[in-house]
């Protein structure tokens, strides 16, 4: 039996300049040339401040893989736009601390290794590294 | 911007009738059309994307002059050939059709706002209480929440300086954990030294506020000196800025010190009425 691939959510931050430039572009670049599907917005915080209905859409559709910053800000942000990220179907990759190549090599990797925070996280708690990946083969 | 018109979403179709695009030239058509603010879904077979819903729905193709028609469509649909369009062509094109649909418009307000972790959150009301410019609210249930996200002052993240708990992010700020980056003991008892903002200057800061007024007032009446209770009030909210890393054209673009002490109390009777509630619970 085969397990449909996450889907691929990359945020472009278009609105500050906080994501490094040549992270997000290179995340972007990689991702046009492998040919895969995917989703690209300009912007989370702006859909989560209009509560876009399409955060839903994505959200629903199973397992998700998301290059934007950090999982905490990723998950309450969904949340505000009532929203909820499902804890063991979703992985953030930070476009903020993590390169280019980690990032989109995550992103193009068929397991999923869930990491979104749960409880009050402090640094010494937070999942750094998914402990037991999922394994999603390609059909 | 209307945050509650619908957005355009765009697909960037390739299949069956379309020519597909060289990597480069689909980086070039997405990175435009992100750059304009829309929501680009690539599709492909390999593995899934987000469903269509009641959006209005543009797809692009490079369809050789012969864009299909739409027969019938629950949605608003509308095919574009982009056959030999430059990027900035694309660009326009796009925001022509976002024009004609009437969808939302991007890039006219810079999305910052604050985001409550709720795991962290502890419903003190202190935000609620802080806040001048109604942007926090509760819920039915008495849950603090972000009721006004567009009322927020771009790039002010003081309400998250002095939430207690560390549960106030900024996304697009600059530092953590402010930015969602995870909490650290030392931040923690910084956050604790936040809270006393007000402390810095004496007590509660707009009662200081109030305070200043009406000694500036008084001098005023007494030395005819205007220039005086407005150097008191820059150097007050000079203080402040720094202590809150507030910018100062938000602190400077403050109402009378008057309208901030109606403002204050109407916040502090609302948190005071969600405290009461939550108790009554």
């Amino acid at each position: 039996m085969s397990q449909t691939p996450p889907t691929i959510l990359y945020c472009h931050c278009q609105y500050a300049q906080v994501v490094p430039k040549e992270v997000k572009e290179a995340v972007l670049k990689k991702l046009c040339d492998s040919g895969v599907a995917f989703e690209a917005v300009a912007d989370l915080c702006e859909m989560a401040a209009r509560r876009d209905p399409a955060l839903q859409r994505l959200a629903d559709t199973g397992t998700v893989k998301i290059a934007a910053c950090f999982p905490r800000a990723v998950k309450w942000l969904f949340h505000q736009a009532n929203v909820s990220l499902p804890l063991d179907a979703t992985e953030v990759l930070n476009m903020r601390t993590q390169n280019a190549e980690e990032v989109a090599g995550r992103l193009l990797a068929a397991e999923l290794s869930p990491n979104l925070p749960t409880g009050k996280v402090t640094v010494q708690d937070a999942p750094q590294e998914a402990t037991a990946p999922i394994p999603v083969p390609l059909s | 911007m209307s945050l509650s018109d619908p957005a355009l979403r765009i697909v960037l179709y390739e299949g069956f009738g379309a020519e597909p695009l060289d990597g480069a030239s689909r980086y070039s058509a997405v990175s435009a059309l992100l750059q304009k603010g829309f929501a680009v879904t690539r599709s492909a077979a390999d593995r899934p994307v987000a469903p269509a819903d009641r959006s209005p729905l543009l797809v692009l193709g490079r369809f050789g002059g012969q864009p299909p028609e739409v027969v019938e469509s629950d949605v608003p649909l509308r095919f574009h050939d982009i056959t030999g369009l430059a990027p900035a062509q694309l660009g326009d094109a796009v925001e022509s059709v976002r024009t004609e649909t009437k969808a939302a418009q991007h890039g006219a307000w810079k999305p910052w706002f604050p985001v409550i972790d709720y795991d962290r959150c502890t419903n003190c009301m202190q935000c609620l209480s802080f806040c001048l410019f109604g942007v926090y609210g509760v819920d039915g249930e008495k849950q603090i929440q972000v009721q006004n996200n567009d009322n927020c002052k771009t790039n002010c993240p003081a309400c998250s300086r002095v939430c207690p708990a560390a549960a106030i992010m900024f996304p697009k700020y600059k530092a953590g954990p402010i930015n969602g980056d995870d909490v650290s003991e030392a931040d923690l008892a910084k956050e604790k030294m936040k809270v006393d903002i007000s402390a810095l200057l004496g007590g509660d800061v707009y009662a200081m506020l109030r305070l200043r007024s009406e000694k500036a007032k008084s001098r005023f009446s007494k030395e005819r000196d205007s220039d005086k209770a407005l150097t008191e009030r820059q150097k007050c909210l000079v203080k402040l800025a720094a202590a809150g890393d507030i910018p100062p054209e938000v602190l400077m673009s403050l109402p009378s010190p008057e309208e901030i002490a109606r403002r204050a109390e109407e916040a502090a009777a609302k948190a005071q009425a969600a405290l009461a509630a939550q108790k009554g619970n």
